[in-house]
Parts: C-alpha cells; sequence; structure tokens
C-alpha cells in the first residue's frame, strides 16, 4: 500500500473540518480548566478547613482516575440523575473539570511561589484579601504559572480524541470514520498526526512567546 | 487567647500612650520569643530596639503590624485595642474585620523591601491610597510623588523595583507606607540588606522623617550610630524581655546591665 494523493485531497477538507472541532473541543475545555483551577486553587487557601479539604480531595479524585472514566461518568450516569447533556457539553465538562484539577497544582505552585514578604506588604498596607489575590498575588503568580499551563494545554489537546469515545465529532473520529468507510487508514491516520504535531509545535512557540512578553509587561526582566 | 477582663477597654487618662504593650506574651510551640512584654510608647517619640538575633526584637514590630497572633496580653494602638476587641464588656481576640480597621494607624518598612515587583514606583505608592482609602487616581497621584520627591526618588518614579538599587527600593518602600499617612512607623532592619555606600540615603530620609514630622517610630536596626542619633529611647532586648531601657545618651555610656554591656563591647569590636 502506499500513499494515495488523490484520496489525501478528498479527504482533507473533511479532516480540517473536525480539526476546528478539536480545536474548538480543546479550547473550550482548557477556558473551563483555566478559571476552575484558579478556584480550586485558591478555595484550598482560604482558612476555612471544611471547603480546603473538600476540595483537595475531589482534586486529589480528579486526577487519580481516568478522564475516559470520567467522560463516560458526565455522559451516561449524569442522565440518571435527571441531567441529560449533548456530547459535546458532557464532554467539555468532563475535560473541563479534570484539568482543572491539573491546573490548580500549577496556580497552587506559582501562588506558592510569591515570596511571604509580598503578603506581608499588602498587610501593612491593609489591603483586602480579594484585593491582595487580585492586585499583587496572582498578578505575579500567572507568569510563574504560565509554562506549567502551557504544558497542560497541549497535554488536553492531544486528550481530545478521547471524546470519541461518546461520539463528539473530533478530529479522531473523522478519521476512523473515513478508514471505515473507504478501507484506507494511512492517509486519514497520518493527517491526524500531522495535525497534532503542527498544533502542537505552534502552541508551544505561543507559549514560550507569550511567557517572555508577560514577564517583560510585569517588568520582571 | 481567651476573653481577658482584667485588661482595659481602651486607655484613658491624660497621657495616653500611643502604643502600649501589656503583658504581651509569644510563643512558637514550647519556645517563648517574648515573655510579659510591656512597653510604651509615646506619640512622636522615636524608639529603636536592639539586642542579639532571637531576642525577639522583629517580632516585636511583627505584632504590631499583625503579622504574627499574640499569646497572651494586649496591645493598644492610639488607645484602643489592637489585638483584641470589645464585646459584651470584655476583650476577646480579635477578628478579621476589626484588625483591618485597627492596623490602619500602622505602616512598616521591611529588610528586604517588598516591594510590587509587576508595579513601577509610582504605582506602589497609588496602590494603597487608591485600594485602601479610596482616593481617586489623580490626588493618590500627587500624593505619592510629594513622598517620592521627599524621599528623592521623583525621577524614577516610573522605573520598576527590579531597576532600582537596594537603597532606592528602600526608600520608595518607606514612601509607599507614609502614603497610608499611618500615626506609628515601624522599621524593621531596613538598612541590613543594603550595600554600605547606600544605607546613608535611607537612614538621611528616616532622620528627616524624625525631626520634621510628628510619627511615632519604632525601629529594630544594628546601626548603633543611627540609633544613638535618632533615638528618644533605646530598648535593649533579650532572652524575649527588655533587659535595659534608657536615652541612647545613657544606656551607650553608662550600660548598667552586664548582658547591655557585653552585647555593646561585642558590637564595637565588631565596628
Amino acid at each position: 500500500m502506499h500513499w494515495d494523493w488523490q484520496f489525501t485531497a478528498e479527504i482533507l477538507p473533511r479532516l480540517l473540518w473536525a480539526t476546528l472541532n478539536t480545536l474548538m473541543a480543546a479550547g473550550l475545555g482548557y477556558a473551563i480548566a483555566a478559571v476552575l483551577g484558579l478556584v480550586f486553587a485558591i478555595a484550598q487557601r482560604t482558612p476555612f478547613r471544611p471547603l480546603t479539604v473538600t476540595v483537595r480531595e475531589l482534586v486529589e479524585f480528579l486526577r487519580s482516575t481516568p478522564l475516559v472514566l470520567q467522560i463516560f461518568f458526565v455522559y451516561y450516569v449524569g442522565p440518571e440523575y435527571g441531567v441529560s447533556l449533548s456530547p459535546w457539553v458532557a464532554g467539555m465538562i468532563a475535560i473541563g473539570l479534570h484539568y482543572a484539577a491539573y491546573l490548580s497544582e500549577v496556580y497552587r505552585g506559582g501562588i506558592e511561589s510569591v515570596p511571604k514578604g509580598q503578603w506581608e506588604a499588602c498587610t501593612a498596607i491593609n489591603l483586602t484579601t480579594a484585593q491582595t489575590y487580585r492586585r499583587i498575588i496572582l498578578p505575579q503568580a500567572l507568569p510563574l504559572s504560565v509554562a506549567g499551563m502551557g504544558n497542560y494545554l497541549i497535554s488536553i489537546f492531544k486528550d481530545t480524541p478521547m471524546l470519541s469515545v461518546i461520539g463528539v465529532a473530533e478530529l479522531m473520529q473523522a478519521a476512523t470514520a473515513i478508514g471505515g468507510q473507504n478501507y484506507r487508514y494511512l492517509e486519514p491516520y497520518t493527517i491526524v498526526g500531522v495535525v497534532f504535531l503542527v498544533i502542537s509545535l505552534f502552541s508551544a512557540a505561543s507559549i514560550r512567546g507569550f511567557e517572555a512578553w508577560i514577564r517583560r509587561k510585569l517588568g520582571m526582566y | 487567647m481567651e476573653a481577658l477582663s482584667s485588661f482595659p477597654l481602651e486607655l484613658t487618662g491624660p497621657e495616653v500612650p500611643m502604643v502600649r504593650f501589656m503583658n504581651v506574651r509569644k510563643t512558637y510551640g514550647d519556645f517563648v520569643v517574648l515573655d510579659n512584654l510591656n512597653l510604651d510608647i509615646a506619640p512622636g517619640e522615636m524608639v529603636t530596639v536592639i539586642g542579639p538575633s532571637g531576642s525577639g526584637k522583629t517580632t516585636v514590630l511583627r505584632m504590631l503590624m499583625t503579622l504574627e497572633t499574640i499569646n497572651g496580653g494586649v496591645i493598644y494602638v492610639d488607645g484602643k485595642p489592637l489585638t483584641h476587641m470589645p464585646k459584651n464588656g470584655v476583650l476577646v481576640p480579635a477578628d478579621a474585620k476589626y484588625l483591618r480597621k485597627a492596623r490602619s494607624s500602622i505602616g512598616m518598612c521591611f529588610q528586604h523591601f517588598n516591594l510590587f515587583p509587576h508595579m513601577t514606583a509610582l504605582e506602589n505608592c497609588m496602590e494603597g491610597p487608591v485600594q485602601v482609602l479610596g482616593l481617586s487616581r489623580r490626588e493618590a497621584k500627587e500624593r505619592a510623588e510629594e513622598l517620592l520627591s521627599m524621599v528623592g526618588m521623583i525621577e524614577k518614579k516610573d522605573q520598576h523595583p527590579a531597576r532600582l538599587s537596594g537603597g532606592q527600593q528602600q526608600r520608595v518602600a518607606i514612601a509607599r507606607a507614609l502614603a497610608m499617612r499611618p500615626k506609628v512607623m515601624l522599621f524593621d532592619e531596613v538598612t541590613s540588606a543594603l550595600d554600605p555606600e547606600v544605607i546613608g540615603e535611607v537612614t538621611n530620609v528616616i532622620q528627616d522623617l524624625v525631626t520634621k514630622h510628628n510619627l511615632t517610630m519604632l525601629m529594630v536596626t544594628h546601626q548603633m550610630g543611627f540609633a544613638r542619633d535618632i533615638s528618644d529611647r533605646i530598648c535593649f532586648f533579650y532572652g524575649g524581655k527588655i533587659e535595659e531601657q534608657d536615652t541612647p545618651e545613657e544606656l551607650f555610656a553608662n550600660p548598667k546591665s552586664k548582658r547591655t554591656q557585653q552585647f555593646l563591647s561585642a558590637v564595637k569590636a565588631a565596628d
């Protein structure tokens, strides 16, 4: 079997279209994870113990069980409790929750690397806790978190094929469907590999650029 | 900390001190940092705390800034309790809301400056006035520029801390603290992290504050000459207690306690 360029040209539009779905799934999932992860990270630092313990256990649970199980859980178990979600929504929630747990650890690391003296200076000028986070701590913690956050952006993107198990028409599912219809798997799966590679490399480069930019902008050379 | 019925709800009388430590105790686990500390600082007074490391001197300042909780006694500022609040006629440990209000009359400068690295010198000095005091940005900018001029840093107002020397950063930090219009200023070893040649620019600023402003100040320093020049009173701490306190002339010339004598001669030998 050798490479068929004509077949490649035929299937390319459909695969590129599916790539958009994959990008959207990764982007939305990541947006959920980025926001929720910050909530998890800060919740674990409140003095209210029941909250910190609950969130810590939740994060531990999300990190210690497979993503694919969590996807199935949200999609198939949800309806038994009256929560029926489309594959897209269920997938976004599962992937967002799963990666929120990982990102919360990245944020936590970033927040913890802000020197203690910064918190003390905030107390000395009497900022509220919310102002301390928003104005002083997070602007310093986030640049420190960018590298770690970038790694998870690439992972979340590479994990989107798992959404195919509940029928989300992302890139991997489209390639499998094309392969099944034409009895040719070489071209579709190769294209999938190339697309993932290109996007991952591009993301990694953008993250490095963004990190340098944010450090410059915040005066942290 | 239990409710304390034997402590007054507020200090009254003709001479209310600006700061009063009343039977204050601080421990870390079994280790007693400060034991039964009693210390009054009068309005406008400049008190310097000296002593060997581990004697609890920095802890005194940190407790007053509410960076450390205390394990016994009460601290009063301007006649009102700082570490405690009145409730049903007795003092109970202050909650976060009360603490926030109570500490607004205190400002502090740190050994390592602790400027906000993502803000310029000017922004550092505007942050508190805008966020906490509710000043407009224009008012806060005027106030910050006035203070930066006073500490000789107006030309560098748009620089980030990373671009400033230690002495320059410390002067900005002093301006930042003053922008909150505190009644009491705390200086915690503000020259210890500085290169010798820039110590003078910071001590000059503090000297200026002493002569031109009616601030109450409490300072921890290792600069004995500086302490002697500007203090109204020196407290020598040893083992979590005030071993001896007196005017600088008296304490440096005629230390009464043996430990004070040993400490001062050791410091002199090091100079």
